[in-house]
């Protein structure tokens, strides 16, 4: 126990002392799109806008946030492993060492936990320019935490899979994107017809953007929507594992 | 002697790809031991099998006793391996890297320090420590890395085509340094392409061609099964025919009794690419 979580912290280890020597221009450059988002869609476009009864504004975030999560993590996990796999190569030296994949897989999923919560951190305080910060209840701290596992999770097990850097761009474009646009981020999924929510919610952004806004907006929470989440997760890090036994065939 | 290696019927296929078949091999402690061959002949298979990275399909391998496929967790503890490509982490300094191997290796704070300053000290690198690895050059990198390889006192060191890309001088500086890793205990399995670097380092040499073990023994052993003098002679100024013998005096007679227009002819001792050609009909190059 002691062993695996020495391990554990090995693994992320590395990956800290790359942040520390980079903490400014990874920060700045993984809150653009959030505070872009947030200027063009919250500030500009959605000024007098009412949704469900909020503005716009106090609507929106909450989804900014979970999309903050998603990319963040999911680059932080998905990125560094490819490079560390495909350029550098240097993840087989993990491979090749006495730690055990699970320490592997969590380890380098920390980092995009880590990384996730520091750019939200960074992107609400950069909300109270706007509006005053959201009610962050234990609630919302667990969705968030839950979400950024979920998403690093999903990119190590993209960076696991990927043969090219292509590999990572394709998924960027076809899963990433379309879950930023389409996962109620931005627009309220009650609006929709019910096949288009049924799809939708195959999507886990959407159900971190639902819980997320449930617990600043005090509405009813969906438990479903978090234990989806959590389901996601354990997904994730299964296939995770099931690869990493696979590639040493 | 105790065995370090030991292989029974070892197999690799990739597909319908056989890259390692039927490989039959006991490495001792203290050795040097070569595999040498043309790229694709198997050798890097081989040794990902021996550090874990690859399961065998069928047979079995034993590294100081343990099974590659069963124990791969006490094999990891007692191997170190330098990789054909660069892997060093190139965001981090060569301490770095050596700090995260330690770790990886659960050596304390104490130790880890003590032995990267000893180890940067053993291959040249004291000056370079804090640099980014980056910054370093081609021997510099493969210097490193073998020194982050010795981190957990390995028993058996895997080296594939360690001075693959070097200059003369730098491969011949990593050279000295293998054989001193040698002198100093460790059992040295290597693979490489260069039949110099096979005859100036290896104790016991195989040979792979296709993924199959062709010969193995001594060098000098190997020579002495093709003949210890090769002819060569320019047929016709086209191609090149080799002829080999037990000794000088044969292949002199033979010299002599050659008609007056051959004109090139040259006369030297055998090495391991004549035997390479010998049972494969092609220069190690050739791949």
């Amino acid at each position: 126990m002691i062993r695996t979580m020495q391990d554990i912290y090995s693994m992320l280890w590395v990956d800290l002392v790359f942040l520390k020597r980079n903490w400014l221009k990874t920060l700045a450059t993984t809150l653009v799109t959030p505070v872009l988002y947030l200027l063009a869609f919250g500030y500009g476009l959605g000024r007098g806008i009412n949704v469900e009864g909020y503005s716009y504004l106090q609507f929106v975030i909450p989804g900014i946030v979970a999309l903050t999560a998603m990319t963040s993590s999911f680059n932080a996990a998905g990125m560094k492993l490819h490079v560390d796999r495909l350029f550098y190569k240097c993840f087989d030296e993990c491979l090749m060492a006495p730690i055990s994949f699970f320490s592997i897989v969590i380890g380098k999923t920390l980092i995009g936990v880590v990384r996730g919560l520091i750019s939200t951190a960074a992107l609400l305080a950069a909300c109270l320019v706007f509006s005053p910060l959201p009610a962050i209840s234990p609630l919302f701290v667990l969705v968030l935490v839950v979400s950024c596992f979920v998403f690093s999770f999903l990119g190590v097990l993209v960076a696991l899979l990927a043969k090219s850097h292509q590999d990572m761009s394709v998924f960027m474009s076809l899963v990433i994107l379309p879950m930023t646009f389409l996962s109620g981020t931005f627009f309220s999924l009650s609006q929709l017809p019910e096949p288009v929510r049924v799809v939708l919610s195959l999507l886990p952004l959407t159900h971190s953007s639902q819980c997320l806004r449930a617990a600043t907006l005090g509405q009813p929470f969906p438990w479903i929507s978090l234990l989806v989440l959590v389901g996601f997760g354990a997904a994730f890090f299964w296939a995770c594992m099931i690869v990493l036994k696979r590639t040493s065939l | 002697m105790e065995e370090v290696i030991t292989t029974q019927g070892l197999t690799k296929k990739y597909k319908d790809v056989c890259a390692v078949e039927n490989l039959n091999l006991k490495v001792q402690s203290g050795e040097i031991f070569g595999f040498l061959g043309p790229n694709g002949a198997g050798k890097t298979t081989t040794i990902r099998v021996f550090t874990t990275l690859a399961k065998p399909t069928s047979g079995s391998a034993w590294v100081t006793g343990f099974d590659v496929a069963k124990e791969p967790d006490k094999v990891k503890k007692v191997i170190g391996v330098v990789q054909q490509h660069l892997s060093l982490d190139q965001d981090l300094t060569l301490k770095e890297n050596m700090d995260f191997t330690a770790r990886l290796h659960h050596m304390d704070r104490a130790e880890r320090r003590r032995r990267i300053v000893e180890l940067l000290d053993y291959v040249g690198l004291t000056r370079h420590g804090d640099r980014n690895v980056k910054e370093l050059s081609g021997g510099m990198k493969k210097a490193a890395m073998i020194a982050r390889s010795l981190m957990n006192r390995p028993k058996v060191l895997f080296l594939d085509e360690p001075t693959v890309g070097l200059d003369v001088q730098t491969r011949r500086r990593l050279w000295e340094l293998i054989r001193r890793l040698n002198n100093d205990g460790t059992t040295i399995f290597l693979t490489t392409h260069y039949i110099e670097e096979a005859e100036a380092l290896c104790h016991r040499v195989g040979i792979v061609h296709h993924g199959r073990l062709i010969a193995l023994g001594k060098p000098t052993e190997l020579r002495q099964k093709v003949g210890l003098v090769t002819v060569e002679t320019l047929v016709e100024g086209k191609f090149t025919r080799y002829q080999y013998f037990p000794d000088r005096d044969a292949a002199t007679t033979y010299v002599q009794s050659l008609p007056r227009d051959v004109k090139t002819i040259i006369i030297r001792e055998s090495n391991l690419e004549d035997i390479f050609v010998e049972l494969t009909g092609q220069k190690v190059g050739d791949a």
